[in-house]
């Protein structure tokens, strides 16, 4: 491939990444954002196959598009009431916040624009599947065996915590946080607050 | 014109900066997490990238390999605590929770 | 002695254990929520398997020989140094009559108890003493040496107290137990005394600087007996026999050989153990180290404050007795003692507590044996107390009153027969008096429980056409205490008499004469007075239901006016038990003038046997003792002649034509012994007065000049202290207060950065990476 077409290719797929990324941050729909997010990690995973990391880009694809984003779509459509679709995305404070990131990622690219680095890509094939399964059960055995503990865990975790507690405590628990509803947009965080409620909430923000 | 190294840098942080300026503007949890998804990615492209033109081999990508594993670890479980914050508050606003205010 | 173990022997005493355990701590709940029934089948139980038990041992024992002991080593209880105290039962021949009595009279009195108590609020109560009271008893009687005896004297000192003031809401019958208590406790303090005493001087008589030639003369009996027959056990005690008093080898007090010696117990790998010197506190050792002469008069020839160590012991030992069986001059609680239900005074006064003073002398006859003097007190003083307590028994007019100073009369028979050196008669005496008193109480709580708890013999009468069962038993009881021919208490008294009169242990001027006749005219009194509260009791017309002004206690008792009944089968089958054994209980000793063979005699022989050769008698003959004998026959009836005359059907106006005679003599007389000779009076004013003025005065001394002091120091410590608290509360609060005061202000302006809003923190984290950035910045330039 030639260093135009790449050039091409990267930046078509740099913009296509970037308005993905910029519509996720600014829509108003959280539907729409959803499926921005979408684009976003298949820009993402072709950036990937550009760099030649195949097996990256599937696993993006695979990973990310068919598994995060529907975790993400089926959040999406758990917690929004499908009436008030359209303006469940609020945002606040964008101008402050605009500034504040802004400035973030200016420094960011200055340095990366400012930086010596190379700009070759290295030649030659960096391995396919065969050498990632040898590196994964070699050298990275650990942290691989390490990773599969975190996704056991995190399995466990997510299953405990979406069960909630039992049925009979579950039901019993729907009933003070529906007739609570109402009142927690006025007042949201109240000390008379079951502690059923309140103990969830604690989570998250944990 | 040679893409390098600079080239995709610059799109990471670019990325970085959406999915902060997300994290940061929206009240919705579930968007939130979105940047939070966003601002990983532009990570993991940052090592790619820097794998690929500065030192080669598989290093980088095993690490954004494993990225891919704990971003999966973690929207699994911050999407199983929205759900139950949901199911206890009706509300996965942001502002409604400030539990942990001191 | 030979030993054989009897591993059974320690169930006799848990038994009762378990059934005080079982109604004391389950007994109320179980009693609210199962009834009477469930507390009491258990704890009556009990005692019965016991006696089960007891008369398995006895068997054995009776089949093992005469020489033989059954022994049950549960565990070392005390190896300090030289003194070893074992958790052991022992039964010998001696043991196993007591045991035998224990057991049967008392399962008996529990089963009357069913009937007795039926009703009562604290029955569970009750029963847990009732057990508790048995188990204390075989501990005393089967404890193998002075610790455990102890053990077995304090409980049942305790389980007396705890039942005579049964009726603890009633003053004076909770100042009864008291008084049981504090009384025993003095006999207590001489025993412990003597105890102490004891092994001071056997440890003094039996250390090796006493007289080192004692190997050579001492070691070979020991052998020879032990060889005769080599049988493991017996080998066994040998060794240990051997080990623990230094006769095997050259004497030396290694403590080193101490320790492997008090590990022996039954084992025979003891040969090589080296020899030392020793003291145990096993009555068995105690009597086989008494028997080597030489260590015997090491023991003699000491004195302790100008008398000799071991009249000491035994006259301590004796002040022991003379508590727990109620002699002159400690006899005082055992009258009082009737506060408690009826069957705890048949309890105490037939089977268990009183006896245990003659039992322990008897257990230490080869002692008592060694020492004229203090047999000639226990002999005078037993005379004394069986002379005045009957006489104050003739005038009494409580059933029960009667009764008690009886018993304290027989005791005191009891201790004649001790002092006269004849053992086996004072525990012959102790079993059929066990019997025929067992009897009489049981009878005499059922006349108060027909008669609405009524005491007073002037408002009983007429009862033998109401209560059948009770008033022959009764007369066969009072028949056998009176000593009439042919029942039991004739076989016993009378060989007390005899020996009494035969003795040549005691150094009184006149010998046996004195003993005899004081003891024959209480016996006169005895047959009298028996026989009075029988007729006052049993003939005649009823006279209660309408006198009761005079003696209240009639609240709750609505069925006043209805004539007495007989009392329920479990009652009087027991009644019916006791007087058939009051009345042939006295066939296993006959006496030798009949030509019979005296069982008794024959089965104590062996026990007994270590003193007999210390002890020496005049030797009367025969024709005196026939004499004697004929003697006895006609002071029996003569009081039941004269009883019979004066009192039967209440018809005879002598008795209360003296009550209401002018003359000084006759009415001083009378007020005299009627009020029992002021001794409590005498007790109250020269010992207990006393104490409380010197309490009192102690108590002055204790507020006026040490709580003074004390209050000054208190004074002194509180100023100090509000100084000190003052600078603490300035100066150290102040500091304390201003670092938490600073912290908590802190905390207070830094808890607004927490807002607890995701987002806020996130800026902040943003913030922070920018400010990061502009700082490495400006430092790079």
């Amino acid at each position: 491939m030639s260093d135009t077409l790449v050039a091409v290719v990267f930046y078509g797929l740099a913009i296509f990444t970037l308005s993905g990324a910029a519509l996720v941050a600014f829509s108003r729909n959280i539907v729409h954002s959803a499926f921005a997010l979408f684009a976003t990690f298949v820009g993402v995973a072709g950036l990937y196959a550009l760099m030649s990391a195949n097996l990256l880009a599937v696993i993006q694809l695979l990973v990310y598009a068919g598994g995060i984003l529907v975790l993400i779509l089926f959040a999406v459509m758990l917690t929004s009431r499908i009436d008030e679709a359209r303006v469940s995305n609020h945002a606040w404070g964008r101008q402050p916040a605009a500034w504040a990131v802004g400035g973030l990622t200016a420094i960011l690219i200055y340095v990366a624009v400012k930086a010596p680095l190379k700009a070759p890509m290295i030649k030659g094939a960096l391995g396919g599947p065969a050498a990632f399964g040898d590196a994964l059960l070699g050298p990275y055995v650990l942290p691989f065996e390490i990773i599969s503990m975190l996704l056991l865990a995190a399995l466990i975790g997510a299953v405990t915590l979406a069960r909630g507690r039992d049925a009979a405590e579950a039901a019993k628990l729907a009933k003070p946080a529906e007739a609570a509803a109402p009142v927690q947009a006025a007042e949201p965080a109240q000390a008379a607050e079951p502690a059923e409620a309140a103990e969830p909430a604690e989570e998250v923000n944990a | 014109m040679i893409i390098g190294l600079n080239h995709f840098q610059v799109v990471s942080a670019l990325l970085f900066g959406l999915g902060l300026l997300t994290i940061i503007t929206r009240r919705n949890a579930v968007a939130v997490l979105m940047g939070v998804e966003l601002v990983l990615n532009a990570g993991l492209v940052n090592l790619v990238a820097i794998s690929r033109y500065q030192t080669g081999g598989l290093d980088g990508q095993i690490f954004a390999l494993f990225g891919v594993v704990l971003a999966a670890a973690e929207a699994v479980v911050a999407l199983a605590i929205v759900l139950q914050l949901f199911r206890a508050r009706r509300s996965v606003d942001t502002i409604d929770v400030t539990d942990m205010r001191g | 002695m030979e030993l054989q173990t009897f591993n059974t022997l320690w169930l006799i005493p848990l038994f009762p254990l378990l059934g005080a355990a079982y109604a004391g701590l389950l007994g109320k709940r179980i009693h609210r929520r199962y009834g009477e029934l469930a507390v009491s089948l258990p704890t009556v139980i009990m005692p019965w398997i016991s006696f089960a038990v007891a008369v398995s041992a006895v068997v054995t024992l009776a089949q093992a020989g005469p020489e033989v002991a059954l022994y049950n080593r549960l565990w070392t209880w005390i190896g300090v140094d030289w003194m070893q105290a074992d958790m052991a039962f022992l039964v010998d021949r001696l043991s196993a009559v007591m045991i035998l009595v224990v057991t049967f009279v008392g399962s008996l009195i529990h089963v009357y108890s069913l009937g007795y108590m039926k009703g009562d609020p604290g029955y569970w109560r009750f029963f847990a003493y009732l057990n508790l009271f048995m188990f204390s008893m075989l501990v005393l009687v089967l404890g193998d040496n002075f610790l455990l005896m102890f053990v077995g004297w304090e409980g049942v000192g305790l389980c007396s107290y705890l039942l005579i003031s049964y009726y603890y809401r009633e003053r004076d019958k909770a100042a009864a137990g008291m008084k049981a208590f504090i009384v025993n406790r003095v006999g207590d303090f001489g025993f412990t005394l003597g105890v102490f005493l004891l092994f001071w001087g056997l440890a003094a008589a039996n250390s090796p600087s006493y007289n080192p030639s004692i190997q050579a003369t001492t070691a070979a009996p020991v052998v020879k007996r032990a060889s005769a027959k080599p049988d493991p056990a017996k080998l066994a005690e040998h060794v240990a026999f051997q080990a623990s008093w230094g006769l095997a080898g050259a004497p030396c007090r290694s403590h080193q050989a101490l320790g492997r010696a008090s590990t022996l117990g039954g084992h025979a790998q003891g040969h090589h153990v080296e020899g030392h010197a020793t003291t145990s506190l096993a009555f068995r050792h105690v009597e086989r180290l008494l028997e080597d002469p030489v260590k015997r008069e090491g023991l003699l020839s000491q004195n302790v404050l100008g008398l000799s160590l071991v009249t000491l012991v035994g006259l301590l030992l004796f002040l022991g007795a003379t508590g727990k069986s109620a002699q002159i001059p400690l006899y005082v609680w055992l009258p009082d003692a009737m506060a408690g239900p009826t069957p705890v005074s048949a309890l105490i006064h037939a089977a268990t507590m009183v006896t245990a003073g003659v039992y322990m002398l008897s257990r230490l006859h080869f002692l008592m044996a060694l020492t004229p003097v203090a047999m000639t007190v226990v002999a005078t003083v037993g005379a004394l107390t069986a002379f005045f307590a009957a006489t104050i028994g003739l005038f009494q007019y409580d059933i029960k009153k009667v009764l008690a100073y009886s018993t304290v009369s027989q005791l005191g028979f009891m201790f004649v027969a001790v002092g006269s050196g004849a053992f086996w008669v004072a525990i012959f005496h102790l079993m059929t008096h066990a019997f025929f008193k067992a009897c009489l109480f049981l009878g005499s709580g059922s006349v108060i429980m027909g008669c609405h708890h009524e005491q007073d013999m002037r408002l009983m009468g007429g009862l033998r056409k109401l209560m059948p069962v009770t008033a022959i038993t009764y007369f066969i009881s009072s028949a056998a205490i009176a000593g009439f021919p042919l029942f039991s208490g004739f076989f016993s008294k009378d060989e007390i008499l005899w020996k009494a009169f035969d003795t040549g242990n005691v150094i009184l001027p006149g010998g046996g004469f004195v003993l005899w006749l004081l003891a024959a005219v209480a016996a006169l009194m005895t047959s009298f007075y028996m026989f009075r509260s029988y007729y006052m009791t049993f003939s005649g017309e009823y006279r209660g239901g309408h006198a009761h002004e005079a003696h209240g206690h009639d609240e709750a008792h609505g069925a006043h006016g209805h004539l007495p009944r007989e009392s329920p089968k479990t009652m009087t089958i027991v009644l019916g038990i006791l007087a058939a054994l009051a009345l042939a209980g006295g066939y296993v000793g006959l006496p030798h003038l009949w030509h019979l063979p005296n069982l008794f005699e024959h089965w104590l022989a062996p026990v007994f046997e270590g003193s007999a050769h210390t002890l020496k008698w005049a030797g009367y003959g025969h024709g005196l003792e026939w004499g004697l004998m004929i003697t006895s026959i006609l002071i029996a009836f003569a009081g039941f002649f004269a009883a019979r005359w004066l009192y039967r059907d209440h018809r005879n106006p002598t008795p209360q034509k003296i009550l209401d005679s002018d003359r000084r003599l006759v009415r001083g007389v009378h007020r005299w012994v009627f009020n029992k000779y002021y001794v409590d009076e005498l007790y109250q004013k020269t010992v207990i007065q006393p104490t409380l003025v010197l309490s009192r005065a102690l108590s002055i001394f204790d507020t006026g000049f040490i709580d003074a002091i004390v209050n000054l120091v208190g004074l002194i410590g509180r100023l100090f202290s509000m100084l000190q608290g003052w600078i603490d509360r300035t100066f150290i609060d102040g500091l304390v207060n201003l670092v938490g005061d600073t912290v908590m202000n802190a905390g207070r302006a830094l808890r607004r950065v927490q807002t607890g809003r995701l987002q806020a923190y996130v800026y902040s984290l943003v913030a922070g990476s920018l400010l990061m950035v502009v700082a490495a910045w400006l430092m790079a330039a």
